[in-house]
């Protein structure tokens, strides 16, 4: 049996979640011997054609090929996975969404005619059918290598849907918003990362995006009372997962 | 070789590999003779200088991490030395240590990723670090045990490897105990002999011979080789201090890429590991100097296909300088020092592993964010790796296109370029007329 192929792209992006699959120290080689890993940029010169198995996708669409490419990618993938928080919700490139991006362009560059990019920055979902999607800026090891195992034998990865706070919870960990008044958005962020914040007496910054059903509105208040200004609210749901976050607080 | 009835000849590599982020070079030659050179990096605008105005003076550390996934310590460290610097604040010594011992785990995990996987496939004949396995399985299983020594020391203090989370303005939310320290220390020192064997296996490479002549800009800190903070040392000027930066080191922008082209004082210069290595080497600590000496090089390193020793050298070093750290760890009274608002600018620097990053911020009365500037080393460096790659392509004319592409491609992996650092913003082709 020819063994499966495994393709990793990137897009408008650090290279951070793609660095996680060269992260996997203990792990590489034994990956590398159950796929053929056909195409990957940023690791080997070797470039091997369609069709794949397997696609991970990093970073978002930001200019006009990148519309093009992402649709060429899925047409050559069996299976499609958006990995990290810009190839799921646009990353923090997107805050161009809230702005002008003429204006942004600007601001960097002297000559921003030179410049091709979208007014949106938008994840792979947004122009192309997406099978799984792995939140987090960046994405965790551990659900990497679960869901590569989980693909190459043929089972469906485990992605819970729970919020950091559950996993907090689970860890033992004790509250840092009840016992200390730090404002946290474990209650409302995605799971997936471990609680890794409030284990080191931070409050959750939401770089895994919102959970399913976030109850925003009971935790706004709460975030108040722990001391951010209005201002400050705004901007802690204005980050790597902004699109997001704006939608589930029913803002533009 | 491609030739064309006019008697153009075209090289082309559409995607440069085993770099971060994306970039194309094109090459165009006439009638024999180098026309031009332009590393065109295409890695799209993410805009963090627009973006920052308006945030909380707290937040570029969090936010311009997500500049580099290879680099995000430095990243963290230079945006929170600016914003120190504009609040007046000065860390205790005790958590700068922490800091540049975070950072020395940067350097480990970063320079042996390119080392192990994305250099020495180069000069070994291989597609990538990992179809080295085949041939070279105890290298390569050394490379990654080194690797993952730097992650675990970023994992252990910074919270990840990636995107650190422990860290903040002024310090740490939670510094480790002396206990936890000791049981890191203990992996470190098996990291040592791995990093010793790698300076040993990189320095029996193939090296081309070629020579730079371009300025060398690098941090300069007293009594110690630099990483965490400093003053800024050039090879032909006196050294001059961080707030005078932008005086001498000015950035334009060039039709054929996304990222800016920095100068120093109008004229090209080089950051990065040969330019810190050259002017420092006599500050390394006694394991990384022998260990430089014992693989034949001089005090200062001008090769670029040679940075991979240099890499090589500072691994050790990292590792010596860590161990010494944790040696001398005492648990701090406080994780962190205050930094209140204060409206102002500030300036910060440190040396990314792949040269010297350099931040500014501008604070208003609001405590927010009134304007930023970021100078990635990448930026710095275009100039330079163009003026070399038309230097080796003019000395190698009588090589066909697919040899030259080739050389060409190891000349510019030897900057270790960061093109998703070029924050602002590789594929070769080779046009022969």
């Amino acid at each position: 049996m020819a063994q499966p192929t495994l393709a990793v792209w990137k897009f408008a992006s650090c290279d951070g979640c793609q660095l996680t699959l060269l992260d996997c120290e203990d792990e590489l080689l034994t990956i590398a011997a159950e796929v053929e890993i056909a195409t990957f940029a940023e690791a080997s010169s070797a470039m091997v054609g369609g069709p794949y198995d397997v696609s991970l996708v990093e970073g978002s669409i930001t200019t006009s090929h990148d519309e093009q490419r992402i649709r060429e990618i899925r047409e050559q993938s069996k299976i499609l996975v958006a990995i990290g928080a810009c190839a799921t919700a646009g990353g923090i490139q997107a805050l161009r969404n809230f702005a002008d991006v003429a204006e942004f362009a600007s601001v960097v560059y002297a000559k921003p005619e030179y410049i091709d990019t979208l007014a949106m920055s938008t994840p792979a979902s947004a122009h192309v059918t997406v099978d799984y999607e792995l939140r987090g800026c960046p994405i965790d090891r551990g659900q990497l290598l679960d869901t590569l195992a989980a693909l190459l034998i043929g089972r469906k990865p485990r992605l819970p849907a729970a919020t950091v706070c559950t996993e907090c919870k689970r860890s033992g960990v004790t509250c840092i918003a009840v016992a200390e008044g730090i404002p946290c958005l474990g209650p409302v962020t995605h799971a997936g990362c471990g609680a890794l914040c409030p284990k080191h007496h931070r409050g959750c910054y939401g770089c895994f995006g919102p959970a399913a059903t976030p109850n925003m509105t009971a935790l706004i208040p709460l975030l108040r009372r722990d001391g951010l200004s209005e201002g400050a609210v705004d901007r802690v749901f204005t980050t790597f997962n902004a699109t997001q976050f704006a939608a589930e607080r029913g803002t533009p | 070789m491609t030739d064309f009835p006019n008697g153009t000849r075209t090289l082309s590599v559409g995607t440069l590999t085993r770099v971060e982020g994306e970039g194309a070079l094109h090459v165009t030659l006439s009638n024999g003779a180098l026309d031009s050179v332009e590393l065109n990096i295409y890695e799209p605008p993410r805009f963090f200088e627009a973006f920052l105005r308006g945030r909380s003076y707290t937040e570029p550390p969090d936010l311009t991490s997500r500049v580099c996934g290879i680099c995000p310590v430095a990243y963290i460290v230079s945006a929170s030395n600016a914003i120190e610097d504009a609040c007046g604040v000065t860390l205790d010594p005790a958590l700068v240590e922490l800091r540049r011992l975070l950072y020395c785990g940067e350097w480990i995990h970063s320079h042996t990723l390119h080392i192990y996987l994305l250099h020495a496939p180069d000069f070994l004949g291989y597609p990538d670090g990992i179809s080295m396995v085949r041939d070279q399985r105890e290298a390569v299983e050394r490379g990654l045990a080194l690797k993952k020594a730097g992650n675990r020391l970023m994992e252990f203090l910074g919270g990840r490897a990636i995107h650190p989370v422990n860290v903040r303005l002024g310090g740490f939310y939670s510094v480790p105990t002396r206990r936890d320290m000791d049981a890191l220390a203990e992996e470190l020192r098996r990291a040592l002999d791995d990093a010793l064997a790698t300076v040993q296996w990189v320095s029996t490479f193939d090296f081309p011979d070629v020579e730079v002549d371009h300025e060398l800009l690098a941090l300069t800190q007293p009594h110690r080789y630099p990483i965490e903070n400093g003053m800024i040392a050039r090879s032909r000027g006196p050294v001059f201090g961080v707030s005078e930066f932008c005086d001498h080191v000015t950035e334009s922008q060039v039709p054929h890429s996304t990222a800016l082209h920095a100068t120093l004082d109008g004229r090209r210069h080089l950051t990065g590991p040969l330019a810190r290595y050259s002017l420092n080497s006599p500050l390394l600590s006694p394991i990384a100097r022998e260990a430089a000496i014992a693989v034949g090089l001089g005090a200062e390193c001008r090769n670029p296909f040679r940075s991979i020793v240099v890499r090589a050298v500072e691994v050790v070093y990292a590792l010596e300088e860590a161990l010494r750290i944790i040696d001398g760890y005492e648990r701090p009274s406080r994780p962190f020092v205050d930094v209140p608002a204060r409206a102002g600018v500030g300036h910060g620097v440190s040396e990314a592993p792949r040269g010297l990053l350099y931040h500014r911020y501008e604070i208003g009365d609001d405590g927010l964010v009134k304007s930023a500037t970021i100078i990635p080393p990448t930026s710095q460096n275009q100039g330079a790796i163009e003026c070399d790659l038309a230097d080796l392509v003019t000395g190698h004319l009588d090589l066909d296109d697919d040899e030259l592409t080739t050389l060409c491609e190891k000349l510019i992996r030897s900057y270790d370029p960061c093109i998703s650092c070029s924050a602002h913003f590789l594929d070769l082709t080779v046009t022969r007329k």
